[in-house]
Order: structure tokens, then sequence, then C-alpha cells
């Protein structure tokens, strides 16, 4: 291990502070346990700065592996080993520092709920693997992490689990999770079977000492791995168990749901870029995936009245920009707008949470309105993150979404059709989120009988935090973003010094915001009746959105309900049933058979039991002792071993 | 007792005399043990078959000239011993909580 770099400390403290409070946190009082969870990722956040402040760049990437094998058969031999780069870096500050951010404000929130300790308990697990996720220098130890973040999610989106929708959804996203998980799985055997090893550096290495291995195989790996990808990060068709995921706690939400877990595919597919490099097919499905889902989600968020959902399909389409900037092999870019989604998002979420908070437990956008005045610190600080998430300039959505859009615009082809996918997005963005905006803080309100107050400074705080780094995150990467990963992710991506070509692209996308802004601003300022109307003139095509395409009832009818009839007649009723229970019913009747005819020898009688002893020995010597052999030849019968 | 008589007693008995003699004590022991009711006398008739059994070792001992047979019956004594120590521990104990010594009526483990 290297003395000088404490990689280890960063999953660790997350670890113990899970181990504590899941142990003991019944018991403690609620201040320590307070303490606890706050403390362990504030600790690993500060040794990631320390780390940050203390590294340079040309030393990375630092590897840490501990002196013993975790996995030592054959050939094969996977270490523990924890990696740190420039990629780490970014993901690991976000995660342990938003990541804390969302640890206090939910010292606030949930501090009237029954099992507060079980809760920081949880999300102190979940940044435990998280952590592990992004550290891990192969691809085993990632898919613990990765395993790891799908209980805990898991087991916060079931938090209320006494709720039947809250438990439902908790299993919907751990069984669709699983199916990307499987994906993911079959990717490490393609990956063990053609390279021997599951080491990124390694395999890394073992690609560019042969620049000629492209397509084939590698396509299928990287397919494979963005099954998993898709299934984590809730791209198409695998998304639909994140907005059902808004079951759980908003803090929840906002931190693995918005801001980390659901990014893991994004740094996946960046950390294992080189395969995804070598297989032009793989990257165009990314694009076209990420494309989609961006375009889809976001028609979908534009007509949903529950403030957490239209954030949640809000976050399917952004990471559906993540994956499209992966898709044109943008890499840098798509992580430096992972990093500022994640301020803003997570922003967005808290601050919805502290308007559900205000409001009593109400999340119907319907029943909002005129909260600008009642909540001023949360009108403000959302007000930055609806600017962020638009694109507006100077905010940090702009510079994120700009390196997309220049990256996909620039590559050409396929290209230019996902940067109009991702144009239009920009728009519908735009539009669904000022149509939150103006819905829940401008106007009147629409509910008399609600008084809201300001949430605590607990809550408050983090939001004004995260407000600024919704401001100002976008101008620390600005151009120097993919610079800075180029050692990490490659340096295929130009990130575009100032040309004319960004700056008309730039213009476009903040036009689109702008217009994105003005019509929802007609439709909800200057004319509340407006979209009513509009819903009734197009009432087919208002209805399929507002139904989410329908996508839930089609997987129901395709995959759930033929699997439930499945489980119920063939496997219920023929095969365990029948068939094993049958068998279990013969064996215990031939057993109990043979014991109603054997018990009658035990008649308890002890000169029976002698009786049959002196009988058993007297037939036995009979056998002995008898001349078999010459009897037998009496009958002319002549057999060699007969007796004794 | 003179040599003469022992002389007889070596050599005018055969050795199927003192096999017949095992074998009716033994099947006395069988009879005994099946069709007596009294715990002890059940007792009693293993000791005769131990007896008959004995006899029967000692017997091909001296027909054979081997000692095995003579250090087995001493082995068999032995046993017998802690058996009857142990066998009358639990007659007592049966009677104690029985009053009883019928075999017949000791039957609890019956269906």
């Amino acid at each position: 291990m290297n003395g000088s770099l404490h990689l280890w400390l960063i999953p660790l403290l997350p670890f113990a502070g899970f181990v504590l409070n899941g142990i003991l946190g019944r018991k403690l009082p609620k201040a320590l346990v307070t303490a606890i969870a706050l403390l362990a990722p504030l600790g690993s956040f500060l040794v990631v700065l320390g780390e940050s402040f203390g590294m340079s760049s040309a030393s990375l990437p630092v590897t840490e592996t501990l002196p013993f094998p975790w996995i030592s058969a054959g050939k094969l031999r996977i270490e523990f080993s924890f990696v740190f780069d420039q990629l780490t870096l970014i993901m690991l500050l976000v995660i342990t520092g938003v990541g804390f951010l969302i640890h206090l404000y939910s010292a606030g929130y949930m501090e009237h709920e029954d099992g507060y300790w079980r809760y920081f308990a949880y999300l102190n697990l979940f940044l435990f693997f998280m952590t592990v996720l992004v550290l891990a220098g192969n691809a085993l130890l990632m898919f613990v992490g990765w395993e790891g973040v799908g209980l805990a999610s898991y087991l916060l989106i079931g938090f209320w689990f006494q709720k039947t929708s809250a438990a439902d959804a908790g299993k919907k996203a751990f069984i669709v999770n699983r199916i990307g998980d499987f994906g993911f799985l079959i990717g490490l055997f393609f990956l063990l079977a053609n390279f021997g090893t599951l080491t990124f550096s390694e395999i890394s290495a073992k690609l560019a000492a042969n620049p000629a291995w492209t397509g084939g195989v590698l396509t299928a790996i990287a397919l494979c791995l963005l099954v998993g990808a898709a299934g984590k990060s809730a791209q198409l068709p695998l998304y639909v168990w994140l907005p059902d995921a808004m079951e759980g706690p908003t803090p929840v939400s906002a931190l693995i749901h918005a801001a980390t877990m659901v990014t893991a595919g994004v740094y996946m597919i960046a950390r294992t870029h080189f395969l995804f490099d070598r297989s032009p097919f793989a990257l165009s499905v990314v694009a076209i995936v990420g494309a989609a889902t961006a375009l889809f989600a976001a028609t979908i968020g534009l007509v949903q009245t529950d403030i957490k959902r239209v954030l949640a399909y809000s976050t399917v389409s952004q990471l559906g920009y993540m994956f499209l900037g992966c898709g044109v092999a943008a890499y840098s870019a798509a992580i430096f707008h992972l990093m500022t989604h994640a301020f803003f998002k997570a922003l967005l979420f808290l601050a919805a949470g502290s308007v559900i908070h205000a409001l009593g437990g109400e999340q119907d956008l319907r029943k909002m309105g005129g909260l600008r005045k009642k909540l001023p610190v949360t009108f403000w600080t959302m007000t930055m993150a609806v600017f962020a998430i638009a694109g507006f300039f100077p905010f940090a959505g702009f510079f994120s979404k700009d390196a997309i859009l220049y990256a996909a615009f620039t590559q050409g082809g396929l290209g230019t059709v996902v940067w109009f996918v991702g144009l239009v997005t920009a728009l519908l963005t735009s539009f669904y989120m000022f149509r939150l905006w103006y819905l829940a803080f401008l106007g009147e309100s629409r509910s008399a009988d609600i008084h809201p107050h300001e949430s605590p400074w607990s809550m408050l705080g983090p939001l004004v935090i995260l407000a600024v780094l919704s401001v100002c995150g976008g101008w620390i990467g600005a151009g120097r973003f993919g610079a800075f990963l180029a050692p990490a992710v490659g340096t295929k991506t130009a990130e575009a010094a100032s040309s004319n070509l960004e700056l008309i692209l730039s213009v476009l996308a903040v036009g689109v915001a702008a217009l994105g802004w003005f019509i929802a601003d007609r439709l909800y300022r200057t004319n509340p009746e407006s979209p009513a109307r509009l819903a009734a003139a197009v009432p087919g095509a208002y209805n399929v959105l507002v139904h989410k395409y329908y996508v839930d009832e089609i997987y129901n009818f395709l995959i759930v309900k033929p699997l439930l009839l499945l489980s119920k007649f063939v496997l219920e009723w023929v095969v365990d049933i029948a068939i094993l229970g049958g068998a279990a019913w013969l064996l215990g009747g031939i057993a109990m058979l043979g014991g109603a005819i054997l018990q009658r020898w035990q008649s308890g009688n002890l000169r029976s039991y002698a009786a049959w002893l002196a009988l058993g020995a007297a037939a036995l010597l009979l056998f002995v002792l008898m001349p078999w052999t010459s009897i037998l030849a009496g009958f002319g019968l002549h057999v060699g071993m007969v007796g004794h | 007792m003179s040599s003469g008589y022992v002389q007889l007693l070596q050599q005018d008995v055969p050795l199927s005399w003192y096999l017949l003699l095992s074998a009716v004590l033994f099947s006395l022991g069988i009879v005994g043990f099946l069709i007596k009711r009294n715990l002890i006398t059940v007792f009693m008739s293993i000791e005769l078959m131990l007896n008959a059994v004995n006899l029967s070792f000692v017997t091909f001992a001296h027909q054979w000239h081997a000692v095995k047979g003579q250090i087995f019956v001493f082995f068999v004594m032995m046993v017998a011993a802690a058996e009857a120590a142990v066998g009358l521990a639990i007659i007592i104990a049966v009677f104690r909580a029985r009053a009883t010594l019928a075999v017949d009526r000791i039957d609890l483990m019956k269906l």
C-alpha cells in the first residue's frame, strides 16, 4: 500500500458509519446518530480533497492493492485494487461532496421520521458501495460496488416499506436493475474469456498493443456493458424503475437517483472507453439510446403533475444526454455534464423536498403556486437550478450541455442527428422546468388551506451551497475539463477552443432554452387556462404523454403478465405442486406405508424380540451350515459359489 | 484325584458330549429366556447361555491345544460380571418404577 494516499479510508469511513449506526443506532441518541452519519461522508470528502491537493497530474494514476489477492484460481488473479486517476477524482469529489451536503440536508428533512438511524445507516452504506464502485481498479470489484449501490437503492426506495407502493417501487428498481446487471455480468465473462483479466489498465494495455482489434467480440462486450449501464442509468428500455423510485425519501432521490448512483452507467462507459472506442457500432448504439432516451423522457416530463416525477423524467432525460455524449466519444463532456448535473439536479430535488416539506407532504404541482414569497430561499436556489438545467449562460448546465452538443455536431453523420435531438430535448427541458417553476412558485396559491413555512437551516444550507455550484460549477471546467480528463478517458474529444462554430451552436442552444422559457411563460403565466385548452385540442397525444407512452402497461402485458402466468401455471402448478410436491408426497407415502407394515414387528414385547432374534440366528446358522453345493448338485445344478 | 481318573476324563469323554451339553445348556437358556415371565429368571437364562458358550470355548481350546479359547472365556466372564452389575441395577430401577418384574408388562415401547 502506498503510504501517501489513503484511498482505503474513502470507502471505509462510510462503512464504519453504516456498521455503527446499523448495529447500535437504535439505542444511540439521535444527536450521536447524526454525528456519526455526517462525519463519515465529511471525512471521506476531506480525504479526497486532501489527495486532490496533494497530487500532481503527472503522478496519476495511483494504484493501491491489498497485499493478498481476492481471487486466485489457475491463471486468473483478481486483486483488491483501487485506482485513483482524474476520472476517479471528479467522481469522488461529486459523490462525497454532494453526498455530504445531502446527508446534512437529510438530518433536517428526516428529523421526525421513525427509523432515523436506519435511514442514515443505509445512506452511509450507499456511499461505501458508490466509492468502491468508482475506485475499483478491476471490473469485478466495480461489479461489487455496482450491486451494492443497487442494494442500497432498493433499501432506501423502500424506506417507507409500510406503504405498498414504496415496497413495490423498491422491488421494481431491484428487478429491472438485475436485468441490466445480467448484461454487465455477461460482459465480464466475455472480457475474462478474451483478455484473461478484468483489470482495466491491463485490458487497456492489451488493446493499445493490438491496434488491429476492432469490432467483433469487442462490440459484443461493449453492448453487454451497455445493457448494464442502461439498467443502472435508467436508459431506454430499462428506465421504468427510476420514476417509481421517487417513492423513496426526497434526499434519497437527490443523492442516489439524480446525482450519483444513476450516473454509474456513464462512469462505467467512460472507464471502459477503450472498449467502446474500438467498436463504432457500439458507440452508435450508445448515442442512439442516449438521444432516444433524452427525447422520450423529456416529452413525458412535459405533462407530469407530480413535482418529483417531473424531476425524475428530467433525470432520465439528462442521463440520456450523458449517454449521447459518450456515444460521440465525448467522454469528458459526458463526465462534465455528469458533474454539473449532480449539482443542479441534486439542488432541484432538495429544493423540491423543501417545498414538499413546507407543504406537509404535498407533491402535486396543481395544488401549489405562489410559494415565492413564502419560501424565498427555496425559490431563489431553485431558480438557479432551473436556469442551470435549462442551459442559460453562464450557469453550469450551459457549459456541459454545450460541450456535448458541440462534440456531437462536429462528429457529423449520426452525430448531427443526435445533435438535433439534443437540441430539441434542450427546448423541452427548458419548457418543463419553467413550467414547474411557474406552477410551484409564481402566480397565486391554488390551495387555500396550506400554510407553508421555510425549512430549517440544516436544509437551506446545502441548498445555498449547491446553488452556488450550479451557477459557478461550469466555469471550473469550461475549456479545461477535456484536457484534465484526457489521461483517463482519452483525447478523442476536442473541447473546442472558441471558434465561430461553437459560438453559433452556443447561441442556438441558449436560443432554444429561451424559447422554452417563452412558451412556458405564455402557457403558465400569461394564459393559465391555455394548457387545458391545448390538452383538449390534442387529446390523443396528451393522453399518451400522461400515461407515459403506456410503457409500464406494455411491459406489464408483454413481460410481467406472461412471466406471472408462466410462474403460476407451469412453475407453481406443474413443477412445484405436481412434480416436486407429488414426489414429496410419494416418498412420504412410501415411508409411511413401510412404517405401517414394519411397525408390527415392534410389538414392544421383549420376548417376541428375543424369539425373532433366536429365529434369525437359527436361520443364519442353517444357511451357513447347509451343504448347498451338494443339494443343488442333487437337482442337477452346478453353481460356482453358493453359501460359504 | 488319581491321575488315572483324570486320564479317563480326558480321554474317554468324547468331544461331542461336551458340545452336546453346551447345546443343551444353550437351548435351555433360550427357552428360559422366551417363556419365563420374571425378569430375574430371564436374566439368569442369559447367564446360562453365556456359560454354555464358555463351555464350548473351553472344549475347543482343549481339543485344538489353543489357549485363545480359554482367554475368550475370561473375557466372557468379565463381560458377564459387568453385565450382571448393570442388568441388576436396571432390574431394581424397573421394579422401583413399575412395582413389577413381569416382562409382559414392561412394554412401554409398544405402539
